[in-house]
């Protein structure tokens, strides 16, 4: 449930490359671990900024990531999803980028800020405020907007990099993260790299009230008026009671609807500082001059100490928990369970798992659910949502079949994970995990922007890039007993929650009927 | 507010009128010339049965990919057996051959983390397949098995029989599958070729005798094969001419011709009552690609629809605030006339709002002139992303393979590229005077009735015309538990 910038965002490249992998057949095609340290260079600035460059020069292009360990857990109270709402900030340009006079623009922005505190503080008042002074004070607020407005160049910062050949220019917000990417010609590496540490370091609350309003639209599309959005709020919510991760990830209405533009100033000058971002450049780059330019730009953002992490633990479940929701639409089914994070010496055994029961016609809950026993149009379990950093969910779902219920749904599912519990996995599941984990690997290999993401995720993850190719190891580790040993721990009822959509029966006018 | 939203557009497009910015630090940076660049073209080789074959060596990875493509789609299909092509794609793979079935090829594959795969599609069937280096030659003997002999088997349909009716029943949850299904439909007609819809009834008409005859019928055509990855040119060669040299000759392909009609004027809509969020959709019928105009649209189409920089961004989403998702433009197919689409997701109530703004953007491309600053940039963002088009030489091939199952020249995207930087606001004029007609544009809404204020007539198009969506022979509330 990443959300971007703009639409039709890509999946969470984890899904393949948490997956780990090992050396061993690597060789003989300049893909293995050795060749990649000798194109990849690390460098951290004295602000705790990490560059990694890694050089590729099969076409004259670049991709980047700016990676940053800060996502929607890290909202305050209160402030759900201002993250994300920083996050379509960083778009709206910088002090030189932007505005046609950025001195008397900033007076205007403190007059917008004036203005709409004024006006949430009637808003807010339990009685819903006086209507008479509600309007006068929306009326400043539009007027102080209108005047802040007059200084802006829109979309300038987008427009400049588009002009200069950005391609897949996007950004997205996850619970644990927010990544900012696109891909250019190699020749525009320095005017990115004043671009990228520009919006970085001298973000401007610029038209943030129009956007609040735009990303009020995205959830409406991504969540209110989509059944099964609204569902996965709903299950998410209430497998978790104390952690974030039970939070909606876009935001609840009342708390993104009255994001301010100082909310969101002060999480981004706690959370992007050095040492919670990593950059990573992949392509048709000279390390040895680029990297010099790199760190004069980048060397802008402000240092300091890592912010402190988010410290609420997720009290273990001790009773089922269930979420049934009459729809319109037809039926869904969808169960979680809490499992660790990824840093959990288990982490492999749940990847391998969401292997053998998930990946392709061989999968277990295919060849049951949908082959033999013909109850589902779809059966998949994934692991690590909503996020990875912290202990997490790891949750099945099906698609009914016409005439099929969710509790078949459910009976399918349970039976398949009872077969995990007691029985051992065969050699050949386990070796076919191995091995389609180092090929998806290896696949990645090719995908500029695909490359920078991952190494960006890992060197902030596990404080070294490497570990993208060591992970493998720990794969080759997990043993059948490790399966039936974590499936017995973790699928057990009390740590589940379940959610599903039922079809409300007055539906029934606008279908046929029987 | 108006006077708000001019100067948004004065600063927009004359920067210099507001009192330029003082500095422009990004004018200053350096930009050298781009590092020399051929992107590698796929060799081609014509059998002389017609049968095209392209090689595209990349020895990076050690892998082998390959595909045959073969004329013939969903465009194709009989109207009562709608479909047809969406239960082949499936059952063709999935039954597998007559030495190894489908559920035993997976395991094989699998293991090796190699696939083959079948895929339908409108004008086209394939089968395409990937593995390793070192499994490259059974996987590629593999997929030859499916492509010539496969076996269809009744239980593998059935399957894909159940896997389309779910869909079908599901076809309304979505608001989005609603109104671009729809939208297609006020564009060509309901019984298309390009629009009709599988249906209970139809899918269920299919038998295992009209997945052969479809693929006895199809694989006499004009086969593309395109093969990339780690491999020896020649040696490939060879093994591909064993394969297909000795097949007959292809007849020559007769042309398609399409007449469509376009939308009959006016608003339309479509109930869903469980959603907050209306999805409008603006269609008209638009050229092919072998329009002469079709390097002037690109341009136009930024200009109007591009992220960020275009004119509809601008105003509905950055301005306006009305909508998260909002854009469009002319689809350009190869071989067929293409559909003009504006898409725009307001709130409820502010579905008015928004249509309006986004026909007034759309009505302006005829009366608010185009300025050398937009042109300029429409241009810059289309020709400096270009090198995106082959900066991969999967990427490369995968163009030539698509020229000549269109019958376009291999140099196209070169002679596209060279017409872009010659599009004058001149062309752009005279090309949206020949194809943008406000008065013939289709409004669709599917939205929540009763959150829509002020209703739909207030867009002043005439009566609203309501589409029915009733899914014929679909069970109600069949899925609930235990009601």
């Amino acid at each position: 449930m990443r959300r971007g910038l703009r639409w039709g965002g890509r999946t969470a490249l984890t899904l393949v490359l948490a997956m780990a992998f090992c050396g061993s057949w690597l060789g003989g095609h300049g893909q293995d671990l050795k060749s990649f340290e000798q194109r990849t260079t690390v460098k951290v600035l004295p602000n705790g900024l990490t560059l990694v460059v890694c050089e590729r020069h099969d076409a004259p292009v670049f991709s980047y990531t700016t990676f940053i360990d800060a996502g929607d857990v890290n909202d305050p109270m209160g402030e759900g999803g201002v993250a994300h709402m920083f996050e379509h900030l960083a778009f709206k340009g910088t002090s030189e980028i932007g505005t046609t006079n950025y001195a008397a623009e900033k007076l205007a922005l403190v007059k917008v800020e004036a203005a709409n505190k004024a006006y949430e503080v009637e808003y807010l008042k339990p009685e819903g405020g006086d209507k008479k002074r509600l309007a006068e004070l929306k009326d400043a607020f539009v007027k102080a907007q209108a005047q802040a407005y007059k200084y802006v160049v829109p979309n300038q910062f987008t427009q400049i990099a588009q002009a200069n050949g950005a391609d897949g220019l996007n950004a997205q917000t996850g619970m644990d993260e927010t990544e900012y990417y696109w891909s250019m010609p190699e020749n525009r590496l320095e005017l990115w790299a004043w671009m990228e540490s520009s919006r970085l370091a001298d973000a401007v609350p610029r038209e943030f009230y129009k956007e609040r309003d735009v990303v009020m639209e995205e959830r409406r599309m991504r969540v209110d008026s989509d059944p099964v959005g609204r569902l996965i709020e709903q299950f998410a919510a209430t497998a978790y009671v104390a952690h974030p991760y039970g939070r909606s990830d876009i935001g609840w209405p009342s708390e993104v609807g009255q994001i301010t533009a100082t909310e969101a100033m002060a999480f981004h000058r706690k959370y992007y500082v050095g040492a919670d971002i990593v950059v990573a450049v992949v392509g048709d780059v000279d390390t040895k001059t680029a990297m010099p330019m790199l760190e004069r730009y980048f060397s802008r953002i402000p240092g300091g100490p890592k912010p402190e992490d988010m410290t609420t633990v997720e009290p273990r479940q001790f009773a089922e928990k269930s979420v049934v929701v009459n729809e319109q639409t037809q039926p869904f089914y969808i169960e979680g369970y809490h499992r660790p994070s990824y840093r959990d010496p288990d982490d492999a055994v749940f990847d391998a798992i969401s292997d053998i029961m998930s990946n392709g016609r061989v999968s277990r809950l295919y060849r049951s659910m949908v082959e033999k026993e013909q109850i589902a149009a779809e059966a998949e379990g994934f692991t690590g949502y909503p996020g990875e950093k912290y202990p997490s969910l790891f949750a099945f779902y099906a698609v009914p079949l016409p005439g099929h219920t969710t509790a078949e749904m459910r009976e399918a599912i349970h039976r398949e994970i009872d077969r995990l519990k007691t029985t051992d996995v065969t050699d050949a599941e386990l070796e076919m995990f191995r091995t389609r984990a180092r090929a998806d690997l290896l696949r990645g290999l090719a995908d500029n922007q695909g490359l920078a993401n991952s190494l960006a995720e890992y060197q902030t993850r596990y404080g070294d890039w490497r570990q993208l190719f060591l992970e493998l190891d720990k794969a080759d580790k997990v043993t059948k007993a490790d399966i039936r040993r974590v499936a017995n721990q973790v699928f057990v009822a009390s740590n589940r929650t379940s959610a599903e959509i039922d079809t409300e029966t007055s539906a029934a006018k606008s279908g046929g009927g029987r | 507010m108006k006077s708000l939203r001019d100067c948004a557009y004065i600063s927009l497009l004359l920067p210099g009128l507001l009192g330029a910015q003082q500095s422009k630090p990004w004018e200053k940076i350096p930009v050298p010339r781009l590092h020399e660049f051929k992107p590698q073209q796929p060799v081609r080789i014509e059998l002389k049965n017609g049968i095209v074959l392209f090689l595209q060596p990349d020895h990076e990875l050690p892998f082998v990919s390959g595909s045959v493509l073969i004329r013939g789609g969903s465009r194709e299909e009989p109207a009562g057996k709608a479909g047809l092509i969406g239960l082949y794609e499936q059952a063709w793979r999935t039954s597998g051959t007559q030495k190894m079935d489908g559920d035993a090829m997976d395991d094989l594959l699998e293991a090796k983390a190699a696939h083959i795969e079948t895929e339908g599609d409108e004008d086209s069937t394939s089968i395409s397949w990937d593995s390793l280096k070192g499994d490259s030659d059974q996987v590629f003997g593999l997929a030859m098995d499916l492509l010539f002999h496969p076996k269809f088997s009744a239980e593998k349909l059935a399957l894909a029989q159940q896997q389309e009716a779910a869909a079908i029943v599901r076809r309304n949850d979505d608001e989005d599958g609603i109104s671009s299904r729809e939208s297609a439909k006020l564009v060509y007609g309901a019984n298309s070729p390009y629009t009709r819809q599988p249906e209970l009834k139809t899918i269920a008409s299919v038998t295992v005798n009209d997945l052969e005859a479809w693929r006895d019928r199809t694989l006499k055509e004009r086969l593309i094969v395109g093969i990339s990855g780690d491999f020896d040119p020649a040696s490939m060669e060879a093994r591909l001419r064993a394969v297909f040299d000795p097949l007959p000759r292809v007849a020559p392909e007769p042309k398609r011709h399409d007449e469509f009609t376009g939308p009959a004027p006016g608003v339309y809509f479509i109930n869903k009552d469980d959603v907050d969020q209306s999805n409008v959709q603006i269609v008209a019928l638009g050229p092919d690609r072998t329009s002469p105009d079709v390097a002037t649209l690109a341009v136009m189409d930024e200009i109007l629809g591009g992220d960020f920089v275009g004119r509809l961004f601008q105003k509905v989403r950055t301005e306006l605030g009305l909508a998260y998702s909002v854009g469009g433009g002319f689809a350009l197919p190869y071989d067929h006339a293409g559909m003009f689409r504006v898409e725009v997701l307001p709130q409820s109530a502010r579905t008015v709002d928004a249509t309006k703004a986004a026909l007034v953007e759309i009505a302006g491309l005829n009366t608010r002139p185009f300025t050398e600053t937009e042109v300029t940039r429409a241009k810059d963002d289309i020709l400096n992303s270009f090198l995106f088009r082959y900066d991969t030489r999967d990427k490369v091939l995968a163009e030539q393979e698509r020229l000549e199952f269109y019958g376009f020249p291999a140099d196209y995207l070169e002679t596209y590229k060279a017409a872009i930087e010659k599009v004058t606001i001149d062309d752009l004029k005279a090309v949206a005077r020949k194809y943008i007609h406000p008065e013939k544009l289709a409004v669709l809404v599917v939205g929540n009735e009763a959150e829509i204020k002020p209703w739909l007539d207030a867009l002043q198009l005439g009566a609203v015309k309501r589409v029915d969506i009733t899914i014929p022979g679909a069970q109600v509330a069949s899925g609930t538990a235990g009601k």
